[in-house]
């Protein structure tokens, strides 16, 4: 009997009774991939020999009676842009195709002293840059709900294999929206914690004051479990928070919201949103109301300006963290026939290592920061940014947690929005405000879109370091949603087609 | 100094008039400005725990993040703040309460992240002040050097360039990249423009450079040898008429890899400059290259178009705040200064002017210190340390503070004043120190060296002098005093140098009825 | 309204190091054109005494103590390396001159 559709929780207590081993697990999840991933390409690489040894080493320690955290043994998809000892880390990019990092990221340090099994790498938009995961240098995923529309991005590889029962854990980075939205358009959770509460040691940068890493699975608590795994300083990292990780799995399990004070802000939802996203998120509202909280409407007017101010401030920060992708050290090299001097083999070799998307945003960065643009452009984008940080502190005097949609619409066809690169940033309106403050933020399933039948994500999103509202008021609102349908969202998922 | 300008060259083929630079100072005004580049002598790296040790196999003292490996990090390495601030305390500069980091953006290969971490419009240490001393016509002129800033940054790896058949660096077949040496601390001291130095420009220039070093050694923050890297200088310098109120265009000069370079460089540029001003031709503003064999400059690669630096706030780094208690502790650690101690030293040890620059120019004041501060008397501590101790460093060709420790040559000195050594037996002890023999203890016992002040063993070389030169020893008892020289000098042969002169004297004149 | 030309974009091209074809850069021209039309909005606000923000969190002074760790070996550090001779990284022929 396949463990795949339990929850990352419900399979770590199986582990630990004995009612399965990791190996069995692990191997039962391989074999789900085999089956389905030609059709999801979720995955870029996997690692059997390294799943099955940690599985293996797992097991051994169980049976030694050793007591373990609640996710050893369990297994976890790792976005791309993560380093991996070893292990191929390509980004999505053709620029570090066959590139085996020497050490191992943060994240995956913890995560491999936390037992977790570690499947393989997941498909993601080329350097993290991009909303439905086209962008990869390696053909795009798709989502499991409907093969011919995207799983989001830049993690929709992340987030399809949790959706697919490929994983029931997976990380994701996030930078402005690339966890939350892609879990919003796969019907499952996905968290980008606030910034600094995750090391971004050996996470690939894109954009260095936006970047986070964060838990990706198909339920709250399983979210919770794993942000708890992977969350804490890391000296290594400059930017990361020396204080101790928020208690998420505790609020996660409260499901209790009475006297909470919820915030709907009202640059983020309503109009430009797809009708049936609307909806789906104002009836988890009311169901928030019923379980006791109070809903208040807040305003950040200078929201109307993040998508513009996070169009310069990524692709500035962006042209300056790819610059290192030159050939000499690591990565392709193109051009390099005797005959041509080192400048020449490094423009080259980033014509040809770099799609359309990131070079358009080197391009752009470059511009921003340049000599008698900067005032205008990346100066400016900074000083919005403080303005959106006075909204959220504004907001968060009158509610404790502010919601909206995550995403203005549900999931769209590949290919649809893939020649126009405005189209494709409206995706992220909602969730970068989130990311240019540095505060917590949560996507979850609210629900299927009447028109399509798609998923919805809802987004609650919680002042800086205070993590654990977000998995409250999230933990809440998915029991009072599951208890409201009589089952999780994603069982509803359709069946796919098994080779 | 004379012209260093060579009519031969074919590059001022054409020119007009030649001028040199005492002609070329007769018209023109220079304006200086220095920047140098000191490598901090921390256990690790900048922003990572790397050793930064010189000479290590090639990319054996890298790790993720100097080389820019994608997703490391940088973190701050305490130390070099806190030299930062000491270099900073000791330049008189203001300590800012807030400095940030940021990037450099260019490419090259030698720089791994193709940025550098570096600090823009915020650095560390601002508007301080050096004060320098040089010899002009007129005497001893004092110089105030302002200092713009202060700042950290990190330093490249090194490129070997592997020629082809030409063997040039532009003929190179291919490049080698050691970044051994990628990230390790640099700290950035840029001064303000320098006016009104007139002639004495390459002078002040080299003064400045030599007192900076100084403070530096003092302050313990780095080897401070320009031979090896780790103090570098660019000296910028253009030319106006004089009187014009106007300010040149300037050139930058870099590879300076010696004081006498920086002087060197300096009178070569300012040369250069006034003759194509001369000519009525514009100086450009760009990077030149000292040749030390010629004392000229030439021009670096030329760009085509000057590079975009594009700076912006470091995002993986938050800024730099130290608290004035800090500060505070660090400017009492502040050493003192190397041109006071300097005066205190002179005062103290009576030195009179040409022998302490001959001191300080032969760099053994601190070693002529070290042997004092061992029970050395002083004058005796200074003779010996320029005199045979330098003599015998130049023979050899080495550094005279690498032949023989302080501690050997003030226990030497020692003997010498208690009188178990003459000053002959003196230098044979060194010379044995010198070959390896031992300890000055060591080679006394082993060549039997000992002053022989035993009054029967010196009767009997003294009765055997008096013996083979009867008619000398008549007239020293006639009343000739000065004859007992040829005597003794017999005596001190027949002990090879072992008796006590003075001693022998005494006992001489006493025998002969003169005492 | 920000208009970027075809020249503009090559010099960015240049700056950035990445060789572009005439088409590339002509369609890279338009795309930015329309971009940077609707990014320069910043604009409107951020007049006045707004300070910018370079960190999210408010941290200062994160440093680590001054001693040495382990670094890779020589195999580890020239592992990614397209080409190598003996230690050293082999890259084409340096023709600038450094910084």
């Amino acid at each position: 009997m396949s463990s795949i559709r339990l929850s990352a929780e419900q399979m770590g207590a199986a582990l630990a009774k004995g009612e399965i081993t990791s190996v069995a697990l692990t191997n039962q999840h391989f074999d789900r991939i085999a089956q389905v991933d030609t059709a999801v390409h979720a995955f870029l690489h996997l690692d059997k020999e390294g799943a099955l040894a940690q599985a293996a080493s797992v097991d051994a320690k169980r049976a030694a009676g050793e007591k373990l955290g609640p996710l050893a043994g369990v297994p976890l998809a790792l976005k791309d842009v993560l380093t991996q000892k070893g292990i191929p880390t390509t980004c999505g990019s053709k620029m570090l195709e066959g590139w085996r990092p020497p050490y191992d990221s943060g994240v995956v340090t913890k995560l491999k002293s936390a037992g977790v099994v570690i499947l393989g790498k997941t498909n993601m938009d080329e350097f993290a840059m991009g909303s439905s995961t086209e962008n990869s240098a390696y053909g795009p995923t798709h989502n499991p709900w409907d093969l011919t529309r995207i799983p989001g991005g830049s993690g929709g590889g992340s987030s399809a294999a949790l959706a697919a029962f490929e994983a029931p854990l997976a990380i994701g980075t996030d930078t402005g929206g690339s966890i939350r939205q892609p879990a919003a358009v796969t019907g499952t959770v996905g968290v980008k914690p606030t910034y600094g509460g995750v090391s971004r040691y050996g996470l690939v940068a894109f954009s260095s004051s936006l970047d986070q890493a964060g838990p990706c699975a198909r339920t709250v608590l399983d979210t919770a479990l794993l942000h708890e795994a992977i969350a804490g300083h890391d000296p290594r990292d400059s930017t990361s928070i020396n204080s101790p990780v928020p208690q998420v799995v505790a609020a996660a399990r409260r499901l209790d919201v009475k006297g909470m004070k919820i915030g709907v802000v009202k640059e983020i939802s309503g109009a430009g949103f797809q009708a049936g996203v609307q909806t789906r998120f104002e009836e988890s509202l009311q169901l928030l109301v019923e379980a006791g909280a109070e809903i208040v409407e807040v305003s950040c007017p200078n929201f109307e300006y993040a998508l513009a101010a996070y169009y310069l401030i990524a692709p500035s920060e962006a042209s300056s963290n790819l610059a290192r992708f030159d050939s000499m050290r690591y990565g392709i090299r193109v051009g390099d026939d005797g005959n041509r001097g080192a400048e020449e083999v490094m423009n080259l070799t980033r014509q040809v290592g770099f799609g359309r998307e990131v070079k358009r945003r080197i391009i752009l960065g470059t511009y921003a920061l340049s000599s008698g643009y900067y005032d205008a452009y990346y100066g400016s984008a900074q000083k919005v940014r403080t303005l959106i940080k006075r909204d959220f502190e504004a907001a968060f005097a009158k509610a404790d947690v502010l919601v909206s949609p995550t995403a203005p619409t549900t999931a769209f066809k590949i290919g649809e929005k893939s020649d126009d690169p405005l189209a494709m940033y409206l995706n992220d309106i909602a969730t970068i405000p989130v990311n240019m403050a540095g505060i917590g933020g949560m996507s979850l399933p609210c629900g299927l879109a009447p028109e399509d039948g798609l998923p919805v994500g809802f987004q609650i999103m919680s002042p800086v370091m205070q993590d654990d509202l977000m998995y409250r008021v999230g933990g809440t609102l998915e029991a009072a949603l599951n208890s409201k349908w009589g089952h999780t969202l994603i069982s509803q998922i359709p069946d796919l087609q098994v080779r | 100094m004379g012209s260093h300008f060579d009519l031969t060259d074919s590059r001022f083929a054409g020119a007009l008039m030649a001028l040199n630079f005492a002609q070329a100072m007769e018209k023109y005004e220079p304006t200086l400005g220095l920047e140098v580049h000191v490598e901090l002598n921390t256990n690790s790296k900048m922003f990572c725990s790397c050793a930064t040790e010189f000479g290590g196999s090639p990319n054996t003292q890298t790790c993720p993040v100097c080389l820019g490996l994608p997703g490391a990090l940088p973190v701050v390495n305490a130390k070099a703040i806190e030299s930062t601030i000491l270099i900073g305390l000791a330049l008189n500069c203001s300590i800012a309460p807030y400095s940030r980091f940021a990037r450099k953006n260019y490419f090259y290969p030698d720089m791994p992240k193709n940025f550098q971490t570096s600090q823009y419009d915020e650095p560390i240490c601002v508007n301080g002040f050096l004060d320098v001393e040089i010899d002009t016509d007129e005497g001893p002129a004092k110089f105030r050097i302002e200092i713009e800033r202060v700042h950290m940054e990190e330093d490249t790896g090194k490129s070997l360039h592997v020629g082809g058949s030409t063997g040039r660096i532009h003929g190179a077949e291919y490049s080698l990249l050691d970044y051994n040496r990628a990230g390790i601390p640099l700290v950035e001291i840029v001064t303000k423009i320098v006016p009104g130095t007139g002639k004495y420009a390459p002078q002040v220039a080299r003064a400045y450079v030599t007192e900076l070093r100084d403070i530096l050694r003092s302050l313990g923050v780095s080897d401070v040898k320009m031979e090896q890297g780790s103090l570098r200088c660019d000296a910028n310098v253009s030319l106006a008429p004089i009187g014009s109120g106007e300010l040149g265009t300037r050139s930058e000069t870099k590879n300076v890899n010696s004081l006498r370079s920086v002087e060197r460089a300096l009178f070569g540029e300012i040369e250069r400059q006034a003759n194509r001003l001369a000519n009525g031709e514009r100086v450009i503003q760009e990077t030149r290259h000292f040749l030390e064999d010629t004392g000229l400059t030439r021009p670096g690669r030329s760009k085509e178009q000057a590079e975009d630096y594009r700076y912006f706030p470091e995002p993986d780094l938050v800024p730099v705040t130290p608290d004035a208690k800090w500060i505070e502790e660090l400017r009492a650690k502040l050493p003192e200064k190397p041109s006071t101690r300097r005066k205190r030293l002179q005062a103290e040890w009576n030195v009179p002017d040409k022998e302490m620059t001959a001191l300080i120019n032969a760099e053994l004041l601190d070693v002529v210190e070290e042997t004092i501060a061992l029970g050395a008397e002083p004058t005796r501590a200074r003779t010996w340390w320029l005199g045979e101790i330098s003599r015998l460093a130049n023979e050899k060709e080495v550094e005279p503070t690498s032949l023989i420790s302080s501690a050997n040559l003030a226990e030497i000195i020692a003997l010498i004043a208690s009188g178990e050594l003459t000053d002959k037996l003196a230098r044979q002890v060194v010379e044995g120190v010198i070959n390896g023999e031992g300890s000055p203890a060591d080679v006394i016992a082993k060549r039997g060296l000992k002053v022989v002040s035993d009054d029967s063993a010196l009767m009997v070389a003294i009765e055997a002098a008096i013996a083979a030169q009867p008619d000398t020893a008549e007239r020293i008892r006639g009343g000739n005093i000065p004859a007992a020289g040829a005597l003794i000098g017999a005596v001190m042969k027949a002990t090879g140098g072992a008796a006590d002169a003075a001693k022998v004297r005494e006992l001489l004149l006493k025998h002969l009825g003169q005492a | 309204m920000a208009a970027i030309s075809r020249d503009d974009v090559a010099h960015l091209a240049r700056l950035a190091r990445i060789e572009m074809s005439t088409e590339e850069l002509d369609h890279m021209a338009a795309e930015l054109d329309v971009i940077l039309g609707a990014v320069a909005r910043v604009q409107e606000v951020s007049g006045g005494d707004v300070p910018p923000t370079s960190h999210p969190l408010p941290m200062t002074n994160i440093f680590r103590e001054d001693v040495v760790k382990p670094s890779l070996t020589n195999e580890e550090a020239l592992s990614g390396a397209p080409a190598k001779i003996e230690e050293r990284f082999k890259v084409p022929q340096i023709l600038g001159e450094a910084e």
